[in-house]
């Protein structure tokens, strides 16, 4: 690192809280009325970035396997629920489907991160490990998710198409791989667009925190290919996984598409 | 990802040859979702070869349920379809589909040119070792009074019976042995119906009479011209007209 890392002081931060307040006042000013939500949201990041910073304060000081361990298995679980909850049709099972893809697409590509790309030893390392898997938790929860959506909404909206297909003489798979081909592909599309925009349109959040960090660009810039290029194994390997197994729900042993299996979930509940 | 993946989920089917089977439905038996309210029960069916079975009754009492049941496109809860002697369940029931063929009372077709749609079938396990004919599919559809340029059309612009039309020779084209039909020409004018029926014709033809159909229809005229046998769907189950 070439240049010192600058730490902000309480008095730094009320300076950049007050434009928030500022901003409230505009709000008010013009009556956009939306000055008690932005306060609210304010306060709510406010504590909620206060307490995973004391709670990995801790866990980095205490430098132990199993504190991060269970770091890393919440944020998975956080990520994995969220993958397979949504609002609409939903079929029983779909959550742990969403877990199931978000794990083993996430921890796939973070053993490879931390043990055989970065080499971190030990492999615990808080610095590294909450970081990276935390990054890749969070597009792989994102990418799973817009797959899941994406395979129940369609085979609602292609019915008609797929029964017929199977009334034709059609295995399961015959019928559902278009719909299974475009899950993924929705999962991975955001991807794509995140990776061609890259440096040009954006610079990526990753590469921006370490350079404030003292990073020289190009070695942030390295981590940050690193990353995309994780990050898109784990979305691809995370939506297959969840697609295969929701393919498996719906459709039954008897090569039937089940729709019955899909239930309206109320968005909040 | 395909053929590897399937054998994954899926197994690997053998593709029998099972043609020319009789149909026998058993008890068949259809509960809504989630409830104990039974939409039929102990329903018996059988089908020879050749044989035109037409069902009618009144409406909501079960007659789609029911086809869609030994079509086996629904689970069912109780009782069994079986197709030349042998249970329709598991990898054997893509090959009895291929078969017995059901058609929709309205077609659904993803974005793609009439040929596409009718080629597509090739692509599936169950058909493979057969080819598409374009020959005959032309054939066929000049026989409706459709050219061959039909076969450029997108399935966006077709009508309500053109895609009828499509389904069916799509269906044909396949040489099944028995056809599902729900409704074929509910909401058709008399042209496209007339054509529809001639479709018909024209495969038990080919099949040289031993083509067989189960017809849901409410133009009772239609029941008479196409079936040879009148079966009457009640809440009592199913009964031979008079």
């Amino acid at each position: 690192m070439d240049h010192a890392y600058t730490r902000l002081t309480t008095g730094q931060l009320s300076i950049a809280s007050g434009l928030v307040l500022v901003s409230a006042g505009a709000s008010m000013a013009l009556s956009l009325g939306i000055e008690r939500g932005l306060l609210v949201a304010a306060v709510r990041m406010v504590v909620q970035l206060m307490a995973v910073g004391l709670i990995l304060d801790w866990v980095f000081a205490l430098d132990h396997p199993a504190a991060v361990a269970l770091v890393l298995v919440a944020m998975t679980l956080i990520a994995g629920v969220s993958a397979g909850w949504r609002a609409g049709a939903s079929y029983r099972g779909m959550i742990a489907n969403g877990l199931i893809g978000v794990t083993l697409g996430s921890w796939g590509a973070s053993a490879i991160a931390l043990l055989v790309v970065v080499r971190v030893h030990p492999w615990y390392t808080p610095q590294f490990a909450i970081p990276l898997v935390g990054m890749i938790l969070g597009n792989t929860m994102n990418g799973v998710s817009l797959g899941l959506d994406r395979l129940t909404s369609e085979l609602v909206a292609r019915r008609g198409q797929v029964e017929s297909t199977l009334a034709l003489g059609a295995t399961r798979w015959e019928a559902a791989l278009p719909i299974i081909r475009s899950s993924v592909r929705t999962g991975l599309i955001q991807t794509i667009n995140t990776m061609a925009a890259a440096g040009i349109v954006t610079l990526p959040g990753m590469m921006t925190g370490q350079m404030l960090a003292g990073a020289t660009p190009l070695d942030a810039v390295k981590y940050q290919m690193v990353i995309m290029f994780l990050m898109t194994f784990a979305i691809v390997a995370g939506s297959i996984v969840a697609a295969i197994l929701a393919f498996r729900r719906l459709f039954t042993a008897d090569h039937q598409l089940d729709l019955s299996r899909l239930v309206e979930r109320k968005a909040g509940g | 990802m395909s053929a590897s993946v399937e054998s994954m989920v899926d197994g690997q089917g053998r593709v029998d040859d099972a043609g020319g089977g009789g149909l026998s439905a058993r008890d068949i038996g259809r509960r809504r979702p989630d409830s104990d309210e039974w939409l039929i029960r102990g329903l018996n069916l059988t089908v020879e070869p050749g044989e035109r079975v037409a069902l009618i009754g009144p409406t909501g009492a079960g007659k789609t349920v029911f086809l869609r049941a030994i079509a086996t496109l629904d689970p069912i809860q109780e009782g069994a379809v079986r197709w030349s002697d042998r249970l329709v369940t598991g990898d054997f029931a893509p090959v009895y589909r291929s078969h017995a063929v059901y058609l929709h009372q309205r077609a659904a077709f993803d974005d793609a040119s009439v040929e596409r749609i009718l080629r597509h079938p090739f692509t599936m396990r169950v058909h493979r070792g057969r080819a598409y004919d374009r020959a005959r599919v032309i054939e066929l559809l000049q026989g409706v009074g459709r050219g061959e340029s039909f076969l450029e059309q997108s399935s966006r612009d077709l009508s309500g019976g053109e895609s009828q039309i499509v389904a069916l020779v799509r269906a044909i084209q396949l040489d099944p042995d028995l056809l599902f039909l729900d409704e074929p020409t509910a909401s058709l004018d008399r042209a496209t119906t007339r054509a529809v029926e001639s479709l018909i014709e024209r495969w038990r033809e080919e099949r040289r009479g031993r083509g067989s159909l189960v017809l849901v229809s409410h133009d009772l005229e239609q029941t008479r011209r196409v079936a040879t046998r009148r079966l009457i769907l009640t809440s009592t189950g199913l009964h031979p007209e008079n």
